[in-house]
């Protein structure tokens, strides 16, 4: 099959479709797009299922030539995109013909963007998932990130329609966020005090931050745990190991670890905290598990009714 | 025992405050009970140790709902008086060729290393965990003469199928990886092998008892050395 062969790879491209579910009891973590509204988003301005395997590219810098005719989109973090040594604007969906060069340069804002094809790229999946996780060597292309020379299989796409979604309706990434926390797990075991502490803290993010997980830097937080027995790890725990120092759990974390945990970042806020880069501010916010519920399908009925523009 | 919340999409059920085999059962009977009472929300069950993480479907369900299904499933646990698991018996070459850390272990429990390869044979283990690494199964609990910390110093590359020991657990590496496990010999058998169906010979609850084999046994097995 045809498809697109990567010139340059960037610092971190990945291939991932929306994530590997069922497999925690081998051991297997999620994967799947850091910001799942901006790659869901991708997928459907191109009207592709929304399950499309599509590229999670990291910082930016990758470059990708096209051997058939068909659309892209780029959403997510602010990259510079040129086609053929022009630039053209994201969140919109763009012809490509066989031989085209698409260009992304580095992040201006926020650092995590997602480029889609139509019809979505061809890849195996592994355990139900095209997610690549390069620790555990699963998905993708032999499990690993992009390298120059590979080839992204994928069928030609006559789309005559394309669309943009207004600027309005686009997320902002900015150099700060505020986390919203459902508490659980050990949260008992931090006393008011450091609760307050806590939430009443500003931490920054460190470089220290990757798919595993962001290490944030502030106020040392203490909890009344000396040694626990290793437990499963839900997406966003907020761990907190013996220096104080709290660390966001994210997609590719381990299934299970042995350090308190005081509650989960809700996903809606993983993603807005996966766009930030060291230095960062995040304050954290505790909320009920109901008002996280209704932020969730709040979330999710404004993305169905937001339409995208014809262009 | 009791459910706390995990996540907006997760509950932690803890059963008891130490891992044992009667805990071990009781968590897979829940882990059977869920499976099939909950399999319209359920998205991941991660047994450990003492607990069980559910994480369900939050389109499909809600946290009320959720719980109270988990309440219906998790009643009645201790009733069954069963071991639970299947058996499964894991060949293991063990040798100072294949694991350099047998007489720092023989030495440490002032044993002779015969005697820590005897030892370590002679128990059936419970899968208590599997996670850290697909594939990567924590068994417990080895005897406290052959038990021992994790090296001070962790090796870059520990080879696929070595058999370690940490404190009182032991496992077999389902990849070549970085470890801090004590190493005591090698296994043959996969543990982890994603174009095999099932992925993994054992699941959480199982029992695994090790058998020693030769040199020769080992290579014809696939071992390598």
């Amino acid at each position: 099959m045809s498809g697109f062969t990567i010139k340059h790879p960037g610092l971190l491209t990945l291939i991932q479709d929306s994530g590997r579910f069922g497999a925690h009891n081998l051991g297997l973590t999620n994967g799947g797009p850091l910001d799942a509204l901006a790659f869901d988003w991708a997928n459907r301005l191109l009207g592709n299922d929304n399950n499309a395997t599509a590229l999670e590219i990291s910082f930016g810098g990758l470059s990708l030539e096209s051997e058939i005719d068909t659309a892209i989109v780029v959403t997510g973090a602010e990259m510079p995109i040129k086609i053929n040594d022009e630039t053209m604007p994201q969140w919109q969906t763009h012809p490509v013909k066989k031989g085209d060069i698409i260009e992304l340069g580095y992040a201006i804002s926020g650092t995590r963007a997602y480029l889609a094809v139509a019809g979505g790229f061809s890849i195996p999946p592994s355990f139900g998932s095209s997610a690549t996780v390069v620790r555990e060597k699963i998905g993708g292309l032999n499990g690993d990130k992009l390298q120059a020379g590979d080839h992204l299989p994928c069928d030609t796409r006559e789309n005559s329609q394309h669309y943009r979604l207004a600027n309005v309706d686009r997320p902002k990434y900015n150099d700060g966020a505020i986390l919203r926390v459902v508490l659980g797990y050990q949260q008992s075991a931090f006393d008011p005090v450091e609760h307050r502490r806590f939430f009443g803290s500003q931490y920054q993010v460190t470089d220290r931050s990757d798919r595993m997980g962001f290490r944030l830097e502030g106020e040392a937080i203490k909890s009344s745990i000396v040694g626990m027995l290793s437990e499963g790890i839900c997406h966003g725990a907020i761990q907190i190991p013996a220096d104080g120092q709290p660390i966001v759990l994210m997609n590719d974390r381990q299934t299970i670890g042995g350090y308190p945990k005081i509650g989960s970042v809700i996903p809606l806020d993983t993603a807005k905290l996966a766009q930030l880069s060291p230095g960062a501010t995040i304050n954290f916010e505790s909320i009920s598990p109901e008002y996280a519920h209704n932020l969730h399908w709040l979330a999710k009925s404004r993305f169905e009714r937001t339409q995208p523009f014809r262009c | 025992m009791k459910i706390e919340t995990a996540g907006q999409d997760a509950f932690i059920v803890y059963f008891a405050d130490q891992a044992s085999t009667s805990v071990s059962a009781q968590i897979q009977r829940a882990v059977n009970n869920i499976q099939t009472q909950m399999s319209d929300i359920i998205v991941d069950l991660i047994p450990s140790y003492a607990s069980l993480l559910v994480i369900y479907n939050l389109d499909s369900c809600d946290s009320f709902a959720t719980k109270s299904r988990l309440r219906v499933a998790l009643a009645n646990l201790e009733a069954e008086e069963s071991q639970g698991g299947k058996l499964v018996t894991l060949p293991a070459y063990y040798s100072l060729e294949s694991g350099p850390d047998l007489d720092i272990i023989a030495e440490r429990g002032k044993i002779s290393v015969d005697e820590v390869i005897e030892i370590h044979q002679q128990q059936e283990y419970r899968v208590y965990a599997i996670g850290f690494a697909p594939g990567f199964a924590y068994l417990g609990e080895v005897d406290e003469r052959i038990a021992a910390p994790r090296l001070a110093t962790p090796r870059q590359k520990v080879p696929l199928g070595a058999v370690a020991i940490a404190d009182r657990q032991t496992a077999v590496y389902p990849a070549p990886s970085p470890g801090g496990w004590n190493l005591i010999g090698l296994c043959p058998t996969r543990m982890f092998d994603p174009l095999q169906e099932p992925s993994m010979p054992v699941q959480v609850g199982d029992r695994i008892q090790f058998k020693a084999i030769d040199r020769d046994e080992y290579l014809s097995l696939g071992g390598e050395l």
